[in-house]
């Protein structure tokens, strides 16, 4: 019997543990499948990381260190190299490792941490045969950052997310030539600052509402036909160019990874891919909890902290026996706001909510409703799918909603 | 001259209207806080940047470095091929220097590698 076990010992599992342990649960159990901590920062040595969070510009693995020293000062039991097979409703995590065999660890409250992975080639329906020189723009930056290879000399990335400008620009540095960053939409989704320093800097085009339509080669990657696509996203033949190159990325979106959180029947949301929550990250599955990017794809790691130490204390309260009043208020959206996290609200207190809209919309008002009822009304010069928003409400007006509702005026 | 410049020192990525002089900024509109005044001033004159990489270990891995300021921005490409030749001497923490003064700047380990 453990008090507390933690999926995950990435940014948002180790900000939950130390979190929880600050908060008064101490017995803790990070499980953690790779041969470190930190995650999917380790391979991010670019800087950018933990000026919300400690007003300094970081690099991935310092933003991870500050966190994984301590952990280790307080003395958190981390179980490196384990797989986690198997989460259960009530509670039951089995486990493997080469030390330890199978095992199985009943906690009293579980924290699901298991961050996102890419999604591959396979999801986008692209002709050609299946040559080498493709790969998703994190594995490329796991071979440059961590194994020392450069995958391709000419490079075409497909998306303009934030790991695809960060790789144009890493494989430039490193000696490749980025010949397009091509963008299916009409606007890039990463941040205004990374299309300036990654791809500006280099004299990279980004090419936006542009797509890859053929794969040549047979072998190896020996060029691509790019083509604009119609505001119903589809290639317009006469626009039709070839690139040649030998190596292509794919950065085109990221996944939550939930097949424990579905082992353990919690219920998902279809828009985030990831677990519907309260306002303290509670699952459906009472004891169960979700934070970081196995939650919702944040843009950065600052705010999976915040969310991962929101997880951790109201853990700490679920194991403590917190007999608060509970409520039930859900949070709707209009569509152009496309979700929240929190989905529902179960307790009267402060409660910042997060959003992502579905389209880049300039002069707006966010407008959170309860019936006839505005709550609040919060203008923003300009909002993006690529840059995620907060407000925050407080307890007094929670005091008699019925269901919120977030929408979005344009003027 | 006017000039449009991205803030590239936060995630907000302010856009900045600059005007520019002989090498002299005049005036600058659409910061958000002082740092973007400070990087605008910086981008019109001597513009510099962080480099982030890595350099090869003595047991053959890598260690991920930083230049530990900002250098020039035309000087990237010669900095990379510093940092390509070093080879750092294990163990290695957070903040060691790998390679002295380059470009005003040290080559500095953001990993720590036993």
């Amino acid at each position: 019997m453990r008090d507390l076990v933690i999926i995950g010992g990435g940014p948002a599992g180790m900000s939950a543990a130390i979190a929880a342990y600050e908060n008064g649960v101490k017995d803790i159990l990070i499980l953690e499948r790779d041969e470190s901590l930190g995650g999917i920062l380790q391979q991010c040595i670019h800087n950018g990381f933990g000026l919300h969070k400690f007003g300094e510009e970081l690099t991935g693995p310092e933003y991870a260190w500050k966190y994984e020293a301590k952990v280790r000062e307080l003395g958190i039991e981390c179980k490196l190299n384990t797989m986690v097979l198997d989460v259960s409703e009530d509670k039951v995590v089995t486990a493997t490792n080469s030390e330890d065999g199978i095992f199985q660890i009943q906690a009293k409250a579980v924290i699901l941490a298991m961050g996102c992975r890419e999604r591959s080639k396979g999801a986008l329906n692209i002709a050609g045969s299946r040559p080498a020189g493709i790969y998703s723009a994190g594995t490329a930056q796991k071979f440059v950052n961590m194994k020392g290879y450069l995958p391709g000399k000419n490079v075409v990335i497909l998306g303009s997310g934030d790991i695809g400008l960060i790789m144009a620009r890493r494989m430039t540095l490193e000696g490749a030539k980025v010949h397009a960053v091509c963008e299916l939409m009409p606007y890039s989704g990463g941040l205004a600052r990374n299309i300036e320093q990654c791809l500006n800097d280099f004299n990279i085009p980004l090419k936006l509402s542009h797509t890859i339509v053929k794969i040549h080669g047979k072998q190896r990657v020996e060029g691509v036909t790019i083509a604009k696509v119609d505001e119903n996203r589809r290639p317009i033949k006469e626009t039709e160019e070839y690139i040649a190159c030998d190596t292509i990325l794919f950065s085109v979106g990221l996944i939550p990874e939930n097949e424990l959180s579905k082992s353990a029947n919690v219920e998902l949301s279809g828009i985030t891919s990831g677990a519907v929550v309260d306002q303290d990250r509670q699952t459906s599955v009472e004891g169960i909890f979700s934070c970081g990017n196995v939650l919702h794809v944040h843009d950065l790691v600052d705010y999976v902290s915040e969310e991962a130490e929101i997880a951790g204390k109201a853990a700490v309260e679920y194991i403590n026996g917190n007999k608060d009043e509970s409520v039930s208020i859900p949070v709707k959206t209009d569509g152009k706001i496309r979700y929240t996290v929190p989905q529902i609200i179960t307790k009267k207190k402060d409660v910042s909510v997060y959003f992502r809209v579905s389209n880049i919309y300039k002069n707006v008002t966010v407008k959170v409703t309860d019936g006839e009822n505005v709550l609040l009304s919060k203008k923003r010069v300009k909002v993006a799918p690529g840059e995620m928003e907060s407000v925050t409400l407080k307890k007094e007006m929670l005091e008699n909603a019925k269901e919120l509702y977030f929408s979005l005026e344009e003027k | 001259m006017e000039r449009k410049l991205t803030c590239i020192i936060c995630p907000l990525g302010c856009e900045l209207t600059v005007q520019v002089e002989d090498k002299k900024v005049l005036d600058i509109k659409g910061n958000t806080c002082p740092r973007g005044k400070v990087y605008a001033e910086s981008e019109c004159i001597n513009p510099q940047r962080t480099i982030t990489s890595t350099v090869r270990c003595n047991d053959g891995g890598l260690v991920a470095v930083k230049t530990d300021k900002p250098i020039p921005k035309d000087k990237m490409t010669e900095c990379m091929a510093v940092i390509n030749k070093a080879v750092a001497t294990l163990p290695v923490s957070i903040g060691d220097v790998i390679v002295e003064d380059v470009f005003g700047s040290n080559i500095v380990a953001t990993q720590n590698r036993k």
